[in-house]
């Protein structure tokens, strides 16, 4: 029987986990792209949901549900007592006497970390402002080893917003760990912030900072684009200047070659060419498919049922 | 811990190292010295008031504060001296967080009876808002914590939104 790497424990951040749990929980997450053993019959997830999300919130409901178990919660604050002015904690509070596991999240930065403290049962962070997503992390993890066999020492580059996008943030650091080259492509309103910088410069991991996909080698392995917002823009002008610059059609990742995996967290709005899911490295939905794998091994895990 | 020390007695001017480290001209600058309490030395420039808030000095303490005296050490340093309050080493880690050079004598009827210089603490509950606006912890009902996660220079992780603060941005409740 293989130790699990979760029991007892909550997924908040992935900071959190070294190498060798991060390895161990994508090893566990394979047994479940097989099979949906009822292991969680009986149990309830109650999902907190804050803010809105549509495939983060799904996929965990679809995960609960394949596992033989139910799910409760919400997914906007507005009807619940947060709006007249519950604390966070005590929401956590009520809500344990009515499930076996927790889903959060969250505007806040922080909010899953105080959620977790607040209760003993299994707390799950489902995103926390622009801190954390470690499940969307785990799942792109889960999905470069499908595709490219691996997930150490690979050559990534981020294109796009690196500044608010949590997704990049968890996946960055912890590719860092794992021996990975990056480059950091993005125009320098929305570049990687310092503080995950110096990150890097103290883990000894090989960055370049550029604002042109241009200056990405031909032997890069991994393309992970991410949506420019535009409420992140005050200058209109700017947001249309930047949007269009940061835009990857067939012609811009030919040079890559066919061994290319292209990622993105979704959702996307035009910074993707429609073409390119003709590319046979698109992975975006088998990303947004395999979260329901990982998140059916992070709930088995944590209720101690894997 | 303290280190123990032979009794020595307090001199006009700054602690017991501190008068040493004060160029003899400024000398007659400095306050007076003190009967009973705390003298803290090596504090940096223009920082006495903030370890006094730091502290909880109450208003009506006795204090004497001398700033930005000369200091071979440090180039400038700030001097404070609370009489009748003798500082737990708890608070005295505390004072790091602002000062990590900052030394520390306990006195008792003009004569040191010890010294102190303070480490900084693994973490920090309480003390020190977080400069993240999206922080859990701008929500007055929650405490902020923090991981001291590098001395020199000091660094430190918010425990809830993990955003590093470096010494420059550490700002006290």
């Amino acid at each position: 029987m293989k130790k699990n790497p979760l029991l007892g424990r909550d997924v908040i951040s992935m900071r959190d986990f070294g190498p060798e749990e991060v390895r161990a929980i994508l090893d566990r997450c394979r047994g479940f792209a097989k099979s949906s053993k009822p292991l969680l019959q009986g149990k309830v997830l109650a999902n907190l949901f804050f803010e809105p999300s549509t495939r983060t919130r799904l996929s965990f409901d679809s995960a609960m549900k394949r596992l033989g178990g139910a799910t409760i919660g919400f997914s906007d604050s507005v009807s619940t007592s947060i709006s007249k002015g519950e604390s966070l904690w005590d929401t956590i509070r009520v809500a344990e006497g009515y499930c076996d596991i927790i889903v959060i999240r969250h505007p806040a930065e922080g909010s899953a970390r105080l959620a977790a403290e607040a209760t003993g049962l299994p707390v799950i962070n489902g995103g926390d402002g622009s801190n954390q997503h470690p499940t969307q992390t785990l799942l792109d993890l889960y999905t470069l080893q499908q595709r490219t066999g691996r997930i150490e020492e690979l050559k990534v580059a981020f294109v796009g917003d690196l500044k608010y996008g949590r997704t990049v943030h968890s996946l960055i650091r912890t590719l860092s760990h794992f021996g990975a080259k990056l480059w950091l492509v993005s125009p320098s309103a929305l570049r990687l912030p310092d503080d995950f910088l110096d990150d890097l410069r103290e883990a000894g991991t090989e960055h370049h900072v550029v604002e042109d996909l241009a200056a990405v080698p031909d032997d890069v392995e991994v393309l992970y684009l991410t949506r420019i917002q535009k409420e992140r823009f005050v200058d209109a002008i700017e947001y249309e200047r930047v949007r269009n610059a940061y835009q990857v059609a067939p012609d811009n990742v030919a040079r890559f070659g066919q061994k290319l995996t292209l990622m993105h967290p979704l959702p996307r709005v035009n910074e993707v060419h429609p073409a390119l899911d003709r590319h046979p490295g698109a992975a975006w939905f088998d990303q947004a498919h395999n979260g329901v794998v990982v998140r059916q091994a992070l709930l088995a895990l944590c209720l101690g049922a894997a | 811990m303290g280190r123990g020390i032979a009794p020595k007695r307090e001199r006009a001017g700054a602690g017991d190292d501190g008068a040493a480290d004060v160029k003899p001209a400024n000398a007659k600058m400095q306050v007076s010295a003190l009967r009973s309490g705390t003298v803290i030395d090596h504090l940096g420039p223009s920082t006495a008031f903030k370890a006094m808030k730091i502290l909880g000095v109450a208003a009506d303490a006795t204090v004497l504060i001398g700033a930005n005296l000369d200091s071979s050490k440090l180039g400038k340093k700030d001097i404070l001296k609370i009489e009748g309050r003798e500082l737990t080493e708890a608070e005295m880690n505390k004072v790091a967080l602002l000062s990590p050079q900052a030394t520390f004598s306990v006195i008792r009827d003009f004569v040191v009876v010890k010294k102190f210089r303070p480490t900084l603490p693994d973490q920090v509950e309480g003390l020190i808002r977080c400069v993240n606006p999206a922080c859990v912890t701008q929500d007055p009902r929650v405490t902020g914590r923090f991981h001291v996660v590098g001395k020199e220079p000091l660094k430190l992780r918010c425990h809830f939104c993990e955003r590093s603060l470096k010494e420059s941005e550490v700002e006290f409740l």
